[in-house]
């Protein structure tokens, strides 16, 4: 099953490659990444997407806390969460596939944020799956670049990750 | 006043109470060497090869409960001291190595002795700092030690480029650290503890398991006391010898691939285990599918992610271990249940039909010097009381079988890593930290060629060690498997072509005896503990060439499919 950790850590560096490190030594599966400074300048906030067993997901969550630069986490998973990703796709845009990309991006309630004579770069903002099926939406038309930015999440209600 | 970043440095080591720098100079370190030079706190103790500064640092640190303190240079003095720092890590060893690295403005540069020595030891430690800012100095080493010392303790490597031991700044050492992403949990959860308690005093067939944890922990005067109070067997992990006293009856022996046979079979047979500081390492387990299939398992140990990572426990209490057996001591006490002191008689005798298999047993017969009985003979005659260190293989195995450790600390071998050439500089550390105690360093001629060189250091700082080379011209080990597994194809296990040892730690200045009979052996050891009391002793001791380590649990077996000889 696929898990959403939120980890809080020091901003410091290093802090990100203890955690990829920790994920490869040990064979984990990292599905995806995100990493950024918060309001406060000297922590982190992580987001990283995984899957296994319950098992393997408890020694994960275990292994990610003893890790000295990580503050807190959590696995949001859990509990109600909200999770986005954001989608930079640059497709063909001539002819009919022109009007197609722009009448699909309206649907996905994306944006085109870039134009050329034959190419539109679309915006999408959403749940993994939202950008999976706009991906596949988009079967009959070239895709020239596909840019995804990784899940982040956050709880639902008043629950906050913070120190 | 102002210092620069290596009189800081030398004067952190001072406050944190570093007798001894095991160390080896380099480019990157001048200024510290130079600073250690006008002081006289702080004894640097000059090893000839780095990986023997991090075992001797770890043997000290093993045999006190102090943290260990290297210092190594750049580039290679660091890649050198790898092997000594995730030897240290894998049985978790409070240590402190500091690295020197390039000037900051180079880092990155390829410059001459550069290697990322944060990324290479980044998976062998606890934590990791390099220090870019001289202003951070203080403050990081005395972090430094508290990461390294506190919790489960491990290594921390902090990296020092040469500028910031060569800039001023104004010194004061912090009295108080605390660390916002780091707080090791000491207390075990009362809740948890009542249920613990409960389950231990249901049993019919319970095992105290216990590891390395009671002793880093300082637990074992608990240990004896739980263990008493209950009567209940007690076994010891390769790790966790001396935790126990071997000779109390209540001691079944070390469990595990090379344990006793009463051990195993009473793991395997139990019904409550109570695991404490112990982490279920495939050595001990076996074949996890057959590993005590009628068992509710009790599981204490300070690192959380020790818990339930192999084997699924039906207790976990997350704790000091000192801490949470005096807790479960005042739990007992307080209960209502009692001890089924019938069921327990009945188990004690089921235990003592496997003890009468007497799996340690071996023959005597024979005009070879057997393995056995020479470490048999160093246990009688130092009174149980030496500190035994070890290399890894059959030596060590045999060491830590036929050597009966009552008390804890004596023990220093690399449990987890299993490195060779670990016993030599790790009993430098053990002697220096105990002086004018009898050290024994137990190893065979194909381990203690991979860190010789260190005989040079013994005569330096006269230490008199007893080095018991177990001769059998094979990697024993390597050789045992290969006879079992591999149709007695021999494959690079053969190492006959042996410097004269006898001549060779004359050389380095220390006596040599040679021993080849087994009536010769008194006669040598007496020599080396009696009459060369004072000085390094190598014994080269001419053993039985295809004497194998038993009872042994053969890979992919449970423990109760040992096979006994």
């Amino acid at each position: 099953m696929q898990h959403i950790v939120s980890i809080l850590m020091e901003n410091e560096s290093g802090a990100l490659s203890r955690v990829a490190g920790l994920f490869s030594a040990r064979g984990y599966n990292i599905e995806s990444l995100t990493v950024a400074p918060t309001d406060d300048s000297s922590l982190s906030r992580m987001t990283l997407v995984t899957s296994g067993t319950d098992d393997i997901v408890e020694q994960i969550l275990k292994q990610l806390n003893k890790l000295v630069d990580v503050i807190k986490l959590v696995d949001l998973t859990e509990s109600p969460h909200i999770e986005r990703e954001m989608m930079l796709v640059k497709v063909e845009a001539v002819g009919e596939s022109r009007s197609e990309v722009k009448r699909l991006v309206d649907i996905f309630r994306g944006n085109i944020i870039d134009v050329t004579d034959t190419t539109y770069t679309v915006e999408l903002t959403g749940p993994g799956e939202r950008l999976d099926a706009f991906l596949q939406s988009l079967s009959s038309i070239s895709i020239h670049e596909v840019v995804r930015s990784g899940s982040m999440g956050i709880s639902r209600g008043e629950k906050v990750l913070g120190l | 006043m102002e210092l620069t970043g290596a009189e800081i440095l030398v004067q952190c080591l001072k406050e944190e109470g570093v007798e001894y720098l095991f160390g080896y100079p380099g480019g990157a370190v001048l200024h510290i060497y130079d600073a250690l030079y006008k002081q006289e706190d702080v004894k640097h103790i000059l090893v000839r090869h780095e990986q023997a500064a991090t075992h001797a640092a770890d043997g000290y640190a093993r045999s006190t409960g102090k943290p260990g303190a290297v210092l190594v240079t750049s580039g290679p003095g660091a890649t050198n001291a790898v092997t000594g720092i995730a030897t240290a890590y894998m049985d978790s060893i409070p240590m402190v190595v500091i690295t020197g690295q390039v000037p900051t403005s180079l880092i990155g540069n390829d410059a001459f002795q550069e290697c990322d020595s944060i990324g290479i030891t980044r998976p062998i430690v606890k934590h990791n700092f390099l220090v870019k800012d001289i202003n951070e100095l203080a403050t990081t080493l005395k972090k430094a030690f508290y990461v390294a010392t506190t919790g489960r303790p491990g290594p921390v490597v902090v990296d020092v480029p040469k500028d910031v031991t060569g800039a001023k700044a104004k010194f004061s050492y912090p009295k108080d650290i605390s660390m916002r992403s780091y707080n090791p949990s000491s207390k075990g959860h009362v809740g948890q503890i009542k249920k613990a308690v409960e389950l231990i005093l249901s049993a019919k067939k319970p095992v105290i398991y216990t590891g390395g944890g009671v002793i880093l922990g300082e637990g074992c005067q608990q240990l004896v006391e739980f263990s008493q109070k209950l009567g209940y067997p007690v076994t010891n992990t390769l790790m966790g010898l001396g935790a126990y006293p071997a000779t109390d009856k209540q001691f079944v022996g070390m469990l595990g691939m090379h344990g006793t046979y009463e051990a195993n079979m009473a793991m395997h047979h139990c019904d409550v285990l109570i695991a404490i500081g112990a982490r279920f390492d495939d050595r001990v387990t076996g074949n996890l599918e057959k590993f005590c299939p009628d068992a509710q398992i009790v599981h204490v140990d300070v690192d959380p992610a020790s818990i339930a990572k192999t084997v699924k426990v039906d207790v976990p209490i997350v704790g000091e271990v000192a801490e949470v057996l005096e807790a479960l001591i005042k739990q007992i006490d307080v209960s209502e249940s009692k001890v089924d002191t019938s069921a327990i008689d009945t188990w004690w005798q089921q235990i003592d039909v496997w003890r009468a298999q007497d799996c340690l047993k071996f023959d005597t017969e024979g005009d070879k010097i057997k393995p056995q009985s020479a470490i048999k003979k160093v246990y009688e005659l130092t009174n149980g009381d030496a500190y035994v260190t070890s290399d890894v293989g059959q030596h060590q195995m045999w060491a830590a079988q036929y050597y009966k450790f009552d008390k804890p600390r004596r023990w220093i071998n690399s449990g987890g890593l299993g490195t060779m050439g670990f016993g030599l500089p790790a009993a430098m550390g053990v002697q220096l930290a105990h002086q004018g105690e009898t050290v024994v360093c137990i190893t065979g001629e194909s381990s203690i060629q991979m860190c010789i060189q260190e005989l040079a250091t013994c005569l330096q700082y006269g230490l008199p060690i007893k080095i018991l080379n177990l001769n059998n011209g094979f990697m024993g080990m390597v050789r045992q498997w290969q006879e079992f597994f591999y149709d007695k194809r021999y494959s690079q296990s053969v190492m006959n072509v042996l410097p004269d040892f006898v001549a060779l730690v004359e050389a380095y200045g220390h006596v040599g005896i040679r021993v080849e009979k087994p009536e010769d052996l008194d006669a040598a050891l007496d020599a080396a503990f009696n009459k060369h009391k004072d000085r390094l002793v190598f014994l080269d001791v001419i053993t039985d060439p295809e004497e194998n380590v038993y009872p042994m649990v053969p890979a992919g077996a449970g423990l109760n499919e040992m096979v006994l000889v």
